[in-house]
């Protein structure tokens, strides 16, 4: 009997040593980062990209490395691989939803290196999974948006309807109707993360049927560009897009994957990571809102503040009901916030939303 | 004085050697210079280039799962080209050949390994092949171009293969993402070696040969070369033009079905949205550089799948961006097509008077 208890003692130490690495010296980390699409696409990948530039001048000695538009497809396979066997990789960033099979098949090949996956849900014992509470910048940029319009119609440029996308439009409009309730979002679907000529194309098509304010969720400028061009206000995503509206951008929910790289790579160096889902907010600071552009009136901007205040304190949870479905059905009671769970796999469109999620 | 091309009449047997070999010689050289203007050693990058595609067990391993589909995709659109039939939408015949593999997972499950994959794969190949047999019969019926049909016909195969992870087939534990369910175990091709090839890979060497004796040995391949060279004198002679061109259209688009469902099968294990590497694409230049003979196709997608892990070699031991790498393979392809208009081709200055004459007159 004593014999059994050292040795499951012996058994539960080891497991618990193994759950944590071991320390990687700083110069052999040699992070790599898979990229969606190219660094100069002027949003999404360009926001790792910088992020990625940060943490390596943070972390003297530090040696990354990208491959840029990988597919999300099995042609990710061997951009892993080769990442672990040629580049001595310990650490990967795999920087987009698609690629989530594919790190798993990765990972359990070479379980020496950590892969930290962008925005998905499998996780093992040397992959986890890291995002940012976009939502809470979305919702706070709905206000502006719901101040700025004067016929209430306002379009949204968006990629796929997956729940990141849907949730970000849901809090947007909760957003808008906060300040607005009559606003309307009309959404229009494009089906590519990264086009800029039918991004372009469909914002010219909201403007056209009417809408003073566009809001987008795709990776480039395109949209911004349309805006400026069309004189009509828009909101930027990814990154502060006011290079390509100087004069109609408003603001934009931003990416600053600084603070989602950075702690993990310190954490692999210390010995300290384990796998678990990352998913931080305005606190944290790994989403921010971008400056405010020039039409944007002082009392919208203190309105704005406030709340963001009250988001960061957590005072505010930007999906607290009531919330009504298109139908005008009660999805979340008065009082009521919804869970992290029903936040993260958002099939539904809040009422006040025009536009249809396909199923 | 003008610069003239003629078509040469007969050419030297060391022609095709030659111009190629120096077509790849003059491809490295300017992508050279195109290196070196980017800071990088030329060497160093080739160096990396054929170590990445051929330096270990591995990495070959690696470069014929890229050139499997290009071969398998390239048999498909030879058989096409030979008849002077342009098959544009291998691509879209390979997705809709996945989606049927992917329904028959859905719809007939079934234990058997072998009787699954041979379900999966005949339902591939009838949907590939209605795909393009359907731009076959318009085109032999009515003329219609077959060019812009089979291409559209691509985008059509894109959104309904959409239509069905984001709708019907949408697995219901992917919390709203779109791709189908992980297929069963008995409906993966094996991988063979301890790599990512799997056995695909048999059915295009037997394919291969398959090819390689219809075209050259068998009397449906010398129809369908006689039918290619002229379509009159082949009715002339009694053969059943319609049929012949549907039928040839049919077989591609079956080859080309079966090639999707080999990605979706022994790779992928699901269907995803954006389900595609573009293969139905490149495949059209392997075919076209292995001169339409199959067994050459096997040995210019190995090297076309070389090409393309070159690319990501580049990104990862150079630093060099994607846009380089794409270039650096866009100059090699270049000169190497380049390098066929000169073996057909003689080009020449003339300086002749007949040459200014006939220039007036516009004949020229």
């Amino acid at each position: 009997m004593k014999r059994l208890i050292v040795t499951l003692f012996l058994l539960l130490s080891l497991l618990a040593a193994g759950a944590c690495a071991a320390p990687v010296p700083v110069a052999e980390i040699n992070p790599g980062y898979v990229y969606i699409g190219p660094v100069g696409d002027g949003g999404w990948t360009y926001m790792q990209d910088e992020g990625r530039r940060a943490v390596d001048a943070a972390f003297p000695g530090l040696k990354s490395t990208i491959v840029e538009s990988v597919g999300e497809g099995p042609e990710s396979v061997p951009v892993m691989e080769r990442l672990v066997r040629q580049n001595k990789s310990k650490l990967i960033f795999a920087g987009s939803f698609g690629y989530m099979d594919y790190v798993e098949e990765v990972a359990k090949k070479y379980p020496d290196t950590i892969f930290m996956h962008v925005s998905g849900y499998k996780r093992a014992d040397n992959v986890g999974t890291m995002f940012g509470r976009m939502y809470q910048p979305r919702y706070l940029s709905g206000l502006v948006a719901g101040k700025m319009t004067a016929s209430g119609n306002i379009g949204y440029v968006a990629a796929h309807p997956i729940p990141e996308v849907i949730r970000m439009i849901n809090a947007f409009t909760l957003g808008v109707r906060e300040v607005n309730p009559k606003a309307t979002v009309k959404v229009i679907w494009l089906f590519s993360w990264f086009d800029p000529g039918k991004e372009k194309e469909a914002a010219k098509a909201l403007i056209d049927s009417g809408c003073d304010v566009l809001a987008m969720h795709a990776d480039t400028g395109a949209v911004a560009q349309a805006a400026e061009e069309a004189k009509t206000y828009v909101i930027g995503y990814n990154n502060d897009m006011s290079q390509y509206a100087p004069t109609m951008h408003l603001t934009a929910p931003v990416w600053n994957w600084e603070k989602l790289f950075s702690p993990i790579v310190k954490q692999v160096a210390d010995g300290t990571w384990k796998s678990e889902a990352i998913w931080w907010g305005m606190k944290e600071g790994a989403v921010d809102l971008a400056p405010f552009g020039p039409a944007v009136p002082e009392d919208v901007r203190a309105l704005v503040d406030a709340q963001k205040a009250d988001i960061i304190s957590g005072k505010q949870a930007v999906f607290t009901g009531p919330i009504k479905d298109q139908s005008g059905a009660v999805k979340v009671k008065q009082g009521e916030a919804m869970s992290d769970d029903d936040i993260w796999s958002m099939g539904w469109f809040v009422e006040g939303v025009i536009g249809e999620i396909p199923n | 004085m003008r610069l003239r091309a003629e078509k040469r009449i007969d050419s030297p047997a060391w022609m095709p050697a030659v111009t190629a070999a120096l077509s790849v010689l003059l491809a490295f050289a300017a992508g050279g210079v195109f290196l070196y203007a980017q800071g990088v050693s030329p060497f160093e990058a080739y160096a990396s280039i054929l170590k990445s595609a051929f330096g270990s067990g591995y990495d070959l391993s690696e470069t014929a799962v890229k050139a499997l589909p290009l071969a398998i995709v390239s048999l498909a659109v030879m058989l096409c080209f030979t008849m002077l039939v342009w098959n544009i939408g291998a691509e879209g015949q390979a997705l809709v050949g996945a989606l049927a593999a992917a329904a028959m997972v859905r719809y007939f499950p079934l234990e058997s390994k072998p009787a699954m994959l041979s379900l999966m794969a005949l339902a591939a190949m009838l949907a590939g092949g209605v795909w393009a047999g359907a731009a076959g019969l318009l085109k032999a019926k009515w003329n219609v171009n077959e060019i812009i049909t089979t291409l559209m016909l691509n985008y059509i195969a894109i959104r309904l293969l959409e239509y069905f992870v984001y709708g019907p087939w949408r697995d219901p534990s992917s919390l709203g993402f779109p791709m189908t369910s992980r297929f069963i175990d008995s409906a993966r091709l094996p991988a063979l070696w301890g790599t990512r090839i799997h056995m695909g890979i048999y059915a295009l060497f037997f394919l291969t040969v398959v090819m390689e004796v219809l075209l050259k040995r068998t009397r449906f391949g010398y129809e369908i070369r006689v039918t290619g060279d002229n379509a009159r004198a082949a009715r002339y002679a009694g053969m059943d033009y319609v049929r012949k061109v549907a039928g040839v259209m049919f077989l591609s688009g079956a080859i080309a079905g079966f090639a999707g469902m080999c990605e979706v099968s022994g790779l992928q294990g699901r269907l995803q949205a954006g389900f595609s590497a573009q293969y139905g694409y490149t495949a059209i230049i392997v075919a076209w550089l292995a001169h339409l003979r199959p067994s050459l196709s096997l040995v210019i997608a190995f090297l076309m799948g070389a090409l393309l892990v070159g690319g990501e070699a580049l990104q990862i031991s150079m630093g060099l961006p994607m846009a380089s790498a794409s270039i650096l393979q866009g100059l090699i392809l270049f000169f190497v097509l380049g390098g066929e208009f000169f073996q057909n081709y003689r080009v020449r200055l003339d300086f002749s008077r007949v040459g200014r004459a006939r220039r007036s007159r516009g004949d020229i």
